[in-house]
């Protein structure tokens, strides 16, 4: 009897009807308002890289050692490097990286010895074209620079 | 000879997939129908099909950790988990039970969001919108955590073979406490919206039966096989990274349909969520990484460890030729073993719980196809 009570009014479909009523509140409005509102990633984000530079003197951390090359899976790094006479150490002559080769999973900024290569909280890496995926050291050095909407 | 048409032959052929959005990903499923009756399937896979066990072989051990995540994306922690522990057996060391501990924290969150996945994915195909919007919120919630913890969110290359590379971010603690205490409640919720819903109970109860017998005979593992009311967890079998220290119970079905699985499936939630409470009121102390060089070259062997991921037993086995890349790498993955039961579960339904079917083994054609 009580079963058939409960099926003739429907308590079952009411009963998950209230919980959709109760999530009805404003305050419960979990969607981003994406490009207007950017969300804010964590601290620890693999992201696009970044080749840190000295802030003082504007110069490259990189030592050109190559490690982060080696490490990495998908060999998408190339250092190039130059013994400079004067000084007796190598110096970075080009960097470039490929992203759109890249799943961040974060080895070659283990590797760096030096924390020159880094992946930041950039998120938005979209390029028009392919060659665009590939990132020469000048864009490393001074990262991405998306669209900022408003409304 | 009268001329006949195909609506004659009472068989008639049909592809399900693989571009349909019930077979969860690519899975093309090649159904032989009579009227509404499945007679019999066949399953064509592959498409998504990348190497992933020849990519191991051209890697050294540490760089092929991120590709094991791409395997079963959903949860990938757990596949990290299972690659790191066969290697770490090679090499015979142990990860510290720091980083045990919180090895356990990550996998047990990461069960909860694949077995949240497969709620809204499987209540979507079924009919039930409402879900899916509920299960991706919390969800986010434990992939924030993950996002905090590695920096990324769903192929999170967390564990490093030996232990963990990153340390603990502050309030870690906080935030996995705060999670336990708002998902408990949120598991009611869905319960509430679909335990005792005559639709969804109509649609699933009595639906793609597989006894316990058959399961072992497919070597069917994991909520499937719980649902037929044998009580076998890895966890419990044989425990690794310092899971005996934990209690918590195994759920099991008794009828072995596809309503008894998704009840199993929600205990296994709050079973989850009983272990992280446990494991994140005593996270040792202590270094977070084991003995291990930078170059990873353990001794000639070969090992193999199986771990319960969300979807059953995935087990790597790794043979190494003492260098630095394994000579092999070869992944028992859940999906693919527990995919081969659909044919027996399918014979005689209807077309229309073929997608509760697949619904309910809960695969990834990532892992599938590897
Ligand atoms: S994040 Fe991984 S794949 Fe990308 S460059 Fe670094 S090591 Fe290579
Ligand atoms: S590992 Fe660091 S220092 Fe060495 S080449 Fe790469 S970015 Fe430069």
């Amino acid at each position: 009897m009580g079963k058939f009570l409960r099926t003739v009014f429907l308590v079952d479909l009411l009963q998950g009807l209230w919980v959709t009523f109760r999530n009805q509140r404003p305050k419960y409005i979990y969607t981003e308002q994406y490009p207007a509102e950017r969300p804010k990633v964590a601290e620890r984000y693999r992201g696009a890289p970044r080749l840190n530079i000295n802030p003082d003197n504007g110069e490259t951390l990189c030592i050109a050692c190559n490690l982060c090359a080696l490490a990495c899976p998908e060999n998408l790094i190339v250092v190039g490097s130059e013994r400079n006479e004067q000084t007796r150490r190598k110096e970075l002559t080009y960097f470039t990286y490929d992203i759109s080769r890249c799943m961040f999973c974060g080895l070659c900024e283990d590797a760096c010895p030096v924390d020159a290569l880094e992946l930041t909280q950039d998120f938005e890496l979209a390029s028009y074209t392919r060659e665009g995926a590939i990132w020469d050291r000048q864009m490393l050095e001074e990262g991405p620079r998306p669209t900022q909407y408003r409304c | 000879m009268p001329e006949t048409t195909f609506l004659d032959a009472n068989e008639l052929v049909i592809n399900m997939g693989p571009q349909h959005p019930s077979t969860h990903g690519v899975l093309r499923v090649i159904l032989k129908l009579d009227g509404e009756k499945v007679l019999g399937t066949e399953c064509v896979i592959g498409y998504l099909h990348r190497g992933v066990e020849k990519i191991g072989e051209n890697r050294t051990y540490q760089m092929f950790a991120p590709y094991v995540d791409r395997m079963d994306y959903v949860a990938a922690v757990s596949n990290g988990l299972g690659y790191c522990l066969a290697v770490e057996k090679l090499l015979n060391v142990e990860a510290p039970p720091r980083a045990q501990a919180v090895r356990v924290i990550l996998t047990e969150l990461n069960r909860i969001t694949s077995h949240l996945l497969w709620l809204g994915t499987h209540a979507l195909d079924i009919g039930a919108i409402t879900p899916v919007f509920y299960c991706f919120r919390e969800r986010e919630e434990a992939l924030k955590i993950f996002e905090n913890y590695c920096g990324a969110r769903l192929t999170t290359h967390a564990f490093r073979i030996g232990g963990l590379q990153y340390e603990l971010y502050d309030g870690f603690e906080q935030e996995v406490r705060a999670f336990c205490d708002m998902f408990l409640p949120k598991v009611d919720e869905y319960e509430e919206l679909l335990t005792h819903n005559r639709i969804w109970v109509q649609r699933l109860k009595g639906v793609g039966i597989l006894t316990g017998e058959e399961c072992k005979e497919y070597g069917v593992t994991g909520p499937v096989l719980r649902a037929a009311g044998v009580k076998w967890d890895l966890r419990k079998a044989q425990p690794y990274s310092g899971y005996e220290q934990y209690e918590f119970d195994i759920p099991t079905g008794q009828n072995a349909d596809t309503y008894d699985r998704y009840l199993v499936r929600m205990q296994e939630m709050r079973q989850s969520i009983r272990i992280i409470r446990q494991a994140v009121e005593k996270i040792p102390t202590g270094p977070i990484m084991g003995k291990v060089g930078k170059v990873v070259k353990p001794p000639t062997g070969e090992a193999y460890v199986s771990i319960e991921a969300p979807k059953g037993e995935l087990g790597y086995f790794v043979v190494s030729d003492n260098s630095t890349q394994p000579y092999r790498v070869r992944v028992r993955p859940p999906s693919f073993i527990n995919l081969q039961a659909l044919d027996r579960m399918v014979r005689g339904a209807l077309v229309a719980d073929v997608v509760a079917i697949i619904g309910t083994l809960d695969i990834v054609l990532g892992e599938v196809d590897r």
